[in-house]
């Protein structure tokens, strides 16, 4: 899967949780723009991983700001 | 003088990233309410009964969930170390640190869950960091329950492990993650019998088969079930019929036991190499020679605790039928522990609730934010084998009175 396709993924997998219909950029940040608390990123994560079959471990959570970082990390892990 | 310190340079506090919880800790007491979290328990007069401000005091938010606090025997095993062995060890566990008393509480420990090795901590807290940033390795995988206890996430954060939470008791989301964990890896599955914030329990033998199918290890702190869950108190685990099937279990002496102090037994062939390599063990001094004498005193009458294990359930049951019959949100809708969490509807009426009940002349607990899951605010119940039917009855009294004039139910 292509970086654009696992973007396009995301992009729905994130609309629920997108609440106040915050225009979303490779540079919008969770915790900043987003404003999710940890229960919301609980959930977001574990959708996202069901979406890939894959696992974000909390450690690289650590280092997932922007919504770019995300789309690089899934990438990544999709191999 | 010449202040050659340029503006830019002034120092940044260290304390401002406090400064949100401090406006909240002021705008709650600004409303008037006695700050929950300072109270002082002038005397203590039972397992069930304190003086608070002067006042007699129903304990309700205590984790003397067998009462052994003031067992006869307990005492005089704690008074006689205390002049055969005095007043504490002044060393680790591995060097000058380990009397008579501690070998002897790690045999009651294995006796009491009939497995091969028991390791005693200097508190609870230290047993899960210990072992759980000991064993889990880097490159290995930690599957735990988002709502683990503040132990387990600080045992992780500790080690270099790779750290994999799933929605609470959720055994479909445990799976998944179990699954998709690259071959090869370590993994150890982090679980809890009792989860002390709601009082509700795990369902153990669904995920301990799952974990042990994915070829993991299996830890689980039955902190807040031991002493009465299962036939001989052993927990959760057992009481479900998958001891067995448990690697490690973590536990404490501050909750039945009655007294302070972590543990962690298992059957594991090598787990003695854990008391060389496990540093919250081996950095810091051992238990006092009276804590481990009255832990040990203890946990060999919990062996033989039928009658008040089943007293403590009836209480359990009375007081949870009682608060759902009056109205109350409550966190289980069965009782499944000694814990009955009142689920109240934000932080300012549960300090409200709090300070009601405390001049009704009974504790609990008021449990927030970050201790509690999903933002609840919690008036956290616990039940004593020792508190008796009439002051069962007493409670819900209170708990009526003041949950009416408080307006909650």
């Amino acid at each position: 899967m292509d970086r654009a396709t696992i973007a396009a993924r995301i992009a729905e997998v994130i609309e629920p949780f997108n609440k106040n219909g915050i225009a979303i950029t490779e540079a919008t940040s969770f915790a900043g723009d987003l404003e999710w608390d940890s229960l919301t990123v609980m959930d977001f994560v574990a959708a996202i991983e069901d979406e890939f079959d894959i696992i974000i471990s909390m450690n690289q959570q650590a280092e997932i700001e922007t919504y770019g970082q995300l789309i690089d990390a899934v990438t990544t892990l999709q191999g | 003088m010449n202040d050659m310190t340029p503006p830019e340079m002034q120092a940044t506090d260290l304390f401002s990233k406090f400064d949100p919880l401090i406006e909240t800790r002021r705008s709650l007491l600004a409303t008037g309410v006695t700050d929950p979290f300072s109270l002082v328990m002038e005397k203590v007069l039972s397992p069930t009964t304190a003086i608070c401000s002067g006042r007699e005091t129903i304990l309700l938010g205590t984790y003397n969930y067998m009462g052994m606090t003031f067992d006869p025997d307990v005492i005089a095993a704690g008074k006689q170390a205390l002049d055969d062995f005095g007043s504490g060890t002044t060393g680790s566990r591995v060097l000058n640190g380990t009397y008579a008393g501690h070998r002897a509480v790690e045999d009651a420990l294995k006796e009491f869950y009939g497995m091969d090795h028991a390791m005693v901590f200097s508190t609870g807290y230290q047993a899960n960091l210990g072992i759980i940033s000991t064993i889990a390795g880097k490159g290995d995988y930690i599957v735990l329950d988002i709502d683990s206890h503040a132990s387990i996430w600080d045992g992780c954060k500790m080690g270099d492990a790779e750290v994999v939470p799933f929605k609470h008791n959720d055994i479909e989301a445990m799976e998944k993650r179990l699954k998709r964990i690259p071959e090869g890896a370590g993994k150890l599955v982090v679980l809890e019998g009792v989860y002390s914030m709601l009082g509700d329990i795990a369902p153990l033998k669904e995920m301990i088969r799952i974990a042990k199918e994915n070829g993991a290890m299996v830890l689980v702190d039955e902190a807040h079930s031991m002493g009465f869950i299962g036939p001989n108190g052993r927990g959760v685990a057992e009481d479900q019929g998958v001891l067995e099937d448990v690697d490690f279990v973590i536990g404490t002496f501050s909750k039945s036991v009655g007294t302070v102090g972590g543990f962690c037994v298992s059957n594991h062939p090598k787990f003695e190499i854990m008391r060389l390599v496990c540093r919250p063990y081996v950095f810091t001094a051992s238990l006092p020679p009276s804590v481990v004498a009255t832990a040990a005193t203890s946990i060999r009458k919990l062996m033989h605790a039928g009658n008040k294990r089943a007293h403590l359930w009836e209480n359990s049951r009375t007081l949870h039928g009682a608060l759902t019959q009056l109205g109350f949100k409550l966190g289980t809708a069965e009782p499944q522990s000694a814990i009955i969490a009142v689920i109240m509807p934000d932080l300012e009426r549960g300090a409200m609730m709090w300070e009601a009940l405390l001049r009704e002349g009974l504790y609990v607990n008021l449990a927030r934010p970050p201790a509690t899951p999903a933002g609840m605010t919690l008036l956290r119940c616990s039940l004593c084998a020792e508190h008796t039917a009439e002051q069962v009855g007493i409670i819900t009294g209170m708990f009526e009175r003041a949950g009416k004039a408080v307006g909650i139910i």
